[in-house]
């Protein structure tokens, strides 16, 4: 029995302190639903929520989600996972209707940032990494990329310019994109006087903390084909884990919990990496996406550099990576990202991205949680 | 004398392994070892991870070893506003383990494996009894 999605929502990324976290939910969710034929909330039988508690003020979010989507008494929880909740969510909802106990589900991902002070900002920032080992140094998440950064310079050459070129094709691809953060392109020389944040990475080099939300509508290979003439089949699912510590780390190239889900998503969906025809990846940093080029297999492992220098990233390249803008355009509302990348797959597999469409039948979404503490790669087949 | 003061801002006060920031009050950085199956870990733990056996040792170690990656820290969190720009280093150590810690020599001195010690130290710009350890160039202390 197959997975699909048959309905997708995404809400507008970026400064919301327009809405509550529940109304962010709601405009996704209400769109998801007449995307998958204008289905009833009594035909959902189940309601994952992806989302990082930390940042809420709201204290245990599908309780309130619940509510005000009006989904009582349905099932709900949360799956935390980080920055890779949303895909976390996703496979909860996979596992509920592969198992046979749930039919429908609807997976929402949703996060709000900006209600955080600057001063709460910059604790939390502090306590990213092993805070019994590491964060009494004020190690930081940008720090934590910036060390694989170096050491990725350092053994494969890899340059500042390299880097700022994802920052530059993120963009690109982010001004046609209407619910991305930031519309606007960027240049090179732009990205590398941006202010520094820790070397080698500049302010351009680092997503943006935002608010929003994604929705997604899962069913099993029977609803899924009566709800929807052209359900997206979920052929892959990996997940895997690397250690807290970055210290306990075999190496500072490339993220293992990567090279390991994505392994199991291939095996699972009988392909290669070279199969995959349209990518979201977890930018996170500018050098996350480097390596995500190499730890999925688009590229060798230190050829990250000259696949993007090469265009092969871009629409017409290789493997097209981001081409919604990624979390670099986009802005990245932790919980919401996994999700908003699985909605933009099916979108570009039904064929319905408009300027960005890519010519796909097999999408793949890499999903990061940390510093590759937790990892997601999903496969979608039209 | 508690885990709270290994730190310039300390999150975790209790630890099975607390003893470490007595004996680096005293000038030594000690690992642990595992009594069953003598796995060395760097930080130390007190729980193997080889064996998961809770019977451990302290050992002495060197703190030298080769830097493995760094980065300079611009944009700190709350309360490492003050010291900014940091530069933060891997050592992988000679005794086995790896640590993380501030890098006390000029920023342009910096380059991947080079030689490195980690000695302990005490701040004395606060009047608490706050202890770390900084990456120096080998063989000074």
């Amino acid at each position: 029995m197959k997975v699909g999605v048959v309905g997708i929502g995404h809400g507008k990324f970026g400064r919301r302190s327009d809405a509550t976290v529940q109304e962010l939910a709601c405009e996704p969710f209400r769109d998801a639903l007449m995307d998958a034929g204008g289905i009833s909330r009594n035909d959902i039988d189940f309601l994952s929520v992806g989302s990082s508690p930390e940042y809420h003020k709201q204290r245990s979010l599908p309780g309130v989600i619940a509510e005000y989507l009006g989904m009582n008494p349905q099932s709900t929880w949360l799956t935390e996972a980080a920055c890779a909740s949303g895909s976390a969510a996703i496979r909860t909802a996979y596992m509920a209707i592969k198992s046979g106990m749930h039919e429908i589900v609807a997976v929402i991902g949703v996060q709000k940032m900006t209600e955080l002070t600057t001063p709460e900002i910059l604790a939390l920032m502090g306590r990213v990494g092993d805070v019994q080992w590491e964060s009494i140094f004020g190690t930081t998440f940008p720090g934590y990329y910036a060390m694989y950064a170096t050491r990725h310079m350092y053994e494969f050459g890899t340059t500042k310019e390299q880097m700022a070129m994802v920052a530059v094709k993120n963009h690109h691809y982010g001004a046609l994109n209407p619910q991305a953060m930031f519309q606007k392109e960027v240049t090179i020389e732009r990205c590398l006087s941006s202010e520094k944040v820790a070397y080698p990475l500049n302010v351009f080099d680092c997503c943006a903390n935002a608010d929003g939300a994604a929705c997604i509508i899962m069913a099993n290979e029977k609803k899924a084909k009566k709800l929807n003439d052209t359900p997206i089949w979920i052929d892959g699912v990996g997940s895997a884990s690397a250690q807290m510590s970055v210290l306990r780390r075999p190496h500072f190239i490339g993220i293992p919990s990567t090279v390991e889900a994505s392994k199991q998503a291939y095996k699972q969906a009988g392909i290669k990496p070279e199969d995959v025809q349209v990518a979201e990846v977890h930018d996170c940093f500018t050098i996350a996406e480097l390596m995500a080029y190499e730890d999925l297999g688009f590229c060798k492992k230190g050829e990250g550099g000259k696949f993007i220098e090469n265009k092969q990233s871009y629409i017409g390249g290789k493997t097209p990576v981001n081409v919604d803008g990624g979390l670099k355009a986009k802005g990245h509302p932790v919980g919401a990202t996994g999700v908003s990348m699985t909605a933009e797959i099916v979108k570009q597999l039904r064929g319905q991205a408009g300027k960005r469409q890519v010519n796909a039948e097999i999408g793949l979404t890499h999903n990061v949680g940390g510093i590759g503490q937790y990892c997601f790669v999903h496969i979608y087949r039209r | 004398m508690p885990f709270h003061y290994f730190g310039k801002v300390s999150f975790v006060p209790y630890t099975k392994v607390a003893e470490f920031a007595d004996y680096l009050k005293n000038g030594k950085l000690m690992g642990t070892r595992c009594k069953n199956c003598r796995e060395i870990s760097f930080p130390p733990r007190a729980d193997c991870l080889s064996c998961l056996s809770d019977e451990f040792e302290w050992f002495e170690c060197s703190g030298k070893g080769r830097l493995h990656t760094y980065t300079i820290i611009f944009a700190a969190p709350t309360g490492f506003d003050d010291i900014a720009p940091y530069s933060l280093g891997v050592l992988d150590l000679d005794d086995g383990g790896r640590l993380l810690g501030w890098i006390n020599i000029p920023e342009e001195e910096i380059t991947i494996g080079m030689r490195l010690q980690a000695v302990p130290k005490i701040f004395e710009e606060v009047p608490e009894i706050k202890l770390y350890y900084s990456l120096e160039k080998a063989n000074t202390t």
